[in-house]
């Protein structure tokens, strides 16, 4: 198993003619991705790599039949208005690649995706990878790199990572597959402070995972997600191991390190704060990016010892 | 800049139809005295600042007459916080207060909408008085409920008579908040006067850098939230990363004068937020203070690496060059490599620099950085994904500690003497122009030119290398003409040079002051 995306999941790409939604439609495909429409208005009738390309989302569904998931591809200031187009044709998950949606237009989809009853990962995500089953984003570059970078799932030796960093999803999943882990799926939250599905919804989904047996987090300062990942943890609603890094011990108050989460405001948010309490909750936390695969392989002895 | 001053920030209530004290902002004291004897009453001049507890720090103080402002702003002006001057302050009427409160709207993550935050206390340490706050959702159509608003208001000592206006004002400032897209907007105090009017004697506002773009109104300069006014090589840097969308390029200065243990002041040079985050832990926990924090991501340009680089040692004083990044980019990392072999040889670096640059390409990637730099007066190393953040950190102390961990200023950058020489040969491209040194160009080197070029050069009758597309497709060939200049002092036969001058910090890189924190702009 894995979470959120496999091979059988039929995804939508909006923006798919577009420079970036053409080149990642290739790659998806090429990984083993199921990608059944695209969506650009005005360019209803082309195909792009073989898919059919709709003027819109509700027109696709028309056609095609369901979607499980639409990769959104288009400019930031135009992904409020299509991801409210694919969440009122129907579509339940999507995935919001842009960086830079403006904060009022993330809590806007937010808002109409709860009216529907619709979710949404991002914005500013890389994406989602299931090793030897599917992605969906940009995340793992060429599909024979990722081959070889991300291990599939071992029993009993398999992790589930949660990072709020692109870059830094793809080296935990690297790192931990030379350690000769495997991994269930690789899980980029977006660096945005609002986004739609964040660090404890997702450790939810692997807990309820049975090909997950612990939980890698990659966090960083600013914003709750860690905090509420422990409380999660704390109230019993998350048992399998949590091993986690957190990045940013080194930044001051007040400056934004790179992206929109990762900024300390009115003392919220800090370093020492999420390891405190993701300690006290029972989780590992290592003090530096190095010791990570050890710390999981650690814990999954562990584990494994207390099978036995 | 996405943080308002309160002066700014007032206007902006204004607009909304928020009464704000009367007075206007001053650089000068002479220009603060001025405002004083306009108002003609008491004043209260405060420090534009981004910090806390202005108050206490002595950033906020009263003046009965013109001649005492004066004195007092002479005093504010030469205030410095961290490593951020004061540049500005405000100069306003004192009010007389009857009634305060705590007025702020602020983006809850978890639940995904902004929230305001009310308490009918007001004033200074609010943050120890986090329970007694009342939370009040704001839906993104409707604003806040007012019964709501009222039931707080109803249950605090407030006179009642001010309770309709009071309610008034708190929707207009929730409605700013949306209008302008504030990240947090927050009037602390909001206050009734004795005079029954309602004001706002206080107010931080921050706009979401993404939506500045749709505010042209605020006169925001630059989207980008700092904890100090905007330095010189910020202002430089951000004309940089505004020229050249390939990547993202991200530069801050930081506050350098805390630590005294310090192994000394680096230059840093990250890849992607996480990744860059990960490295400055790294970096830092072994003792040495970042003068700057910097990431180029996105498969960036060899220019716009090049410029970064550039830019991270035009600060003085640095000890090394630390870069690292996730480690495990997938974007071709010779790029990279070039543009800050590019760099290191320009200004002819002095300091030890260790550069990660694992991911797609690496070992092309440390073959370029290590080759291009060999003749330089110093070590730089290059290492690949398997090596981890703290082992490169750890070598990279051991070779500041070689090098007497002595600090070294860059000097104007080194130009080859056929540049602009009208014996060479030369085209524009993107910012810059490529120059093409033909005196010293034999049939051997002329050759290894050509077929160096990424075939956008070619033999002329002459046997010497020239443009064999337009200029329109040349244009934005800077990264390969990079790559070409590299190859050719690799080999030993450097007739190839691209200047890519930086606005503000060439042609002559002495302009800028000694302290790059100094200004006001």
């Amino acid at each position: 198993m894995s979470i959120i995306i496999n091979q059988t999941k039929r995804v939508l790409v909006q923006g798919i003619t577009g420079r970036e939604g053409r080149a990642r439609t290739k790659l998806m495909r090429e990984f083993g991705t199921n990608v059944v429409a695209g969506c650009t208005p005005g360019k209803g009738g082309q195909d792009v790599e073989g898919v059919p390309v709709f003027d819109k989302v509700s027109e696709a569904i028309k056609e095609i039949g369901q979607i499980d998931i639409s990769v959104v591809f288009v400019p930031a200031k135009l992904v409020k208005n299509a991801s409210i187009e694919a969440i009122e044709a129907g579509v339940k998950l999507l995935l919001l690649v842009p960086d830079r949606v403006p904060l009022w237009d993330a809590m806007k989809i937010a808002a109409v995706g709860k009216e529907h009853n619709a979710t949404f990962i991002g914005p500013n995500t890389l994406g989602v990878l299931s090793p030897g089953k599917a992605l969906i984003g940009m995340i793992g570059g060429r599909a024979d790199a990722a081959r070889q970078w991300f291990n599939e799932p071992t029993p009993g030796r398999t992790v589930g990572v949660i990072s709020r960093s692109g870059g830094m999803t793809s080296s935990c999943g690297y790192y931990l597959s030379r350690a000769g882990i495997g991994i269930s799926t690789l899980v980029h939250v977006g660096g945005d402070s609002v986004i739609g599905l964040p660090i404890p919804d997702v450790a939810e989904m692997f807990q309820q995972d049975p090909e997950t047996d612990a939980i890698v987090i990659f966090g960083e300062i600013g914003g709750s997600q860690e905090e509420r990942l422990a409380q999660l943890a704390s109230d019993g609603k998350i048992t399998k191991p949590i091993i986690a890094y957190i990045g940013g011990a080194a930044a001051k108050e007040g400056t934004r390190f790179s992206h929109a989460g990762a900024i300390i405001e009115h003392g919220r948010g800090t370093h020492q704060g999420k390891v405190s309490a993701l300690k006290d909750a029972g989780a590992t936390v290592v003090p530096s990016f190095g010791d990570l695969p050890q710390a999981v392989l650690d814990a999954i002895d562990k584990l494994q010892a207390s099978a036995l | 800049m996405a943080r308002l001053h309160e002066y700014q920030a007032k206007a902006v209530l204004s607009r909304f139809g928020i009464k704000v004290p009367l007075g206007k902002a001053a650089q000068t004291a002479s220009e603060a005295s001025s405002i004083a004897e306009e108002i003609a009453a008491k004043v209260i001049i405060k420090v534009q600042a981004w910090i806390t507890g202005r108050a206490a720090k002595g950033g906020i103080q009263f003046a009965d007459s013109p001649g005492q402002a004066k004195q007092i702003a002479e005093k504010l002006l030469e205030m410095k916080f961290g490593n951020f001057p004061v540049c500005e302050i405000l100069v306003e009427q004192a009010i007389d207060i009857k009634d305060e409160l705590f007025v702020s709207i602020a983006i809850d993550d978890a639940k995904q909408a902004p929230m305001l935050l009310l308490d009918a206390k007001g004033g200074s340490g609010i943050e120890d008085r986090a329970d007694t706050v009342a939370v009040i959702p704001i839906d993104l159509e409707y604003g806040v409920d007012s019964e709501t608003v009222r039931k707080v208001l109803v249950d605090s000592p407030i006179d009642a008579a001010n309770h309709d206006a009071l309610i008034d004002a708190i929707g207009k400032i929730v409605d700013a908040a949306k209008q302008c897209e504030a990240r947090s907007l927050e009037v602390n105090p909001l206050v009734t006067t004795k005079q029954g009017e309602i004001v706002a004697a206080d107010c931080r506002m921050t706009i979401d850098d993404y939506a500045v773009f749709r505010h042209p109104e605020l006169g925001i300069e630059i989207a980008r939230e700092l904890d100090h006014p905007p330095t010189k090589l910020e202002r430089i840097a951000y004309d940089v990363e505004q020229a050249d969308h390939r990547g993202t390029f991200y530069f801050a200065q930081l506050p350098t004068d805390e630590e005294k243990s310090s192994k000394g002041l680096i230059g840093f040079h990250g890849a992607g937020g996480g990744g860059s985050m990960m490295s400055m832990d790294a970096v830092s926990s072994i003792g040495f203070t970042l003068a700057n924090f910097c990431d180029t991501s996105g498969n960036p340009s060899a220019a716009k690496v090049y410029r970064a680089a550039r830019i991270i040692l035009a600060q003085p004083n640095l000890v090394g060059y630390f870069g690292s990044g996730s480690g495990v980019a997938s974007q071709e990392q010779y790029h990279s490599a070039y543009g800050l072999a590019k760099a290191f040889w320009e200004l002819q670096l002095a300091i030890p620099a260790v550069i990660r640059l694992g991911g797609n390409s690496e070992d092309r990637a440390v073959e370029i950085l290590q080759d291009g730099c060999k003749n330089l007066p110093t070590t730089i190393e290059g290492y690949k994904k398997d090596d981890t953040p703290a082992f490169i950190a750890k070598r990279f102390a051991e070779l500041v500690t070689a090098n007497g961990s002595r600090s070294w200023t860059a000097p104007a950058r080194n130009i080859p003497d056929f540049v602009g020489n009208d014996k060479s040969y030369s085209f524009a491209i993107e910012g810059g122009t490529v120059w093409i040194d033909h005196k010293n160009c034999n049939e051997q080197t002329s050759t290894f030119v050509v077929s160096n070029s990424s075939e956008l050069l070619t033999l002329n009758d002459n046997s010497k290398p020239i443009t064999t597309v337009s200029e329109e497709d040349l244009a934005n060939k800077d990264s390969e003409m990079i790559a070409l200049e590299i190859e050719c002092r690799r080999n030993a036969t450097p007739v190839v040079f691209v200047d890519l001058p930086i606005s503000g910090l060439d042609p002559d890189s002495r302009l800028l002051t000694p302290d790059p924190f100094l200004p006001c702009q």
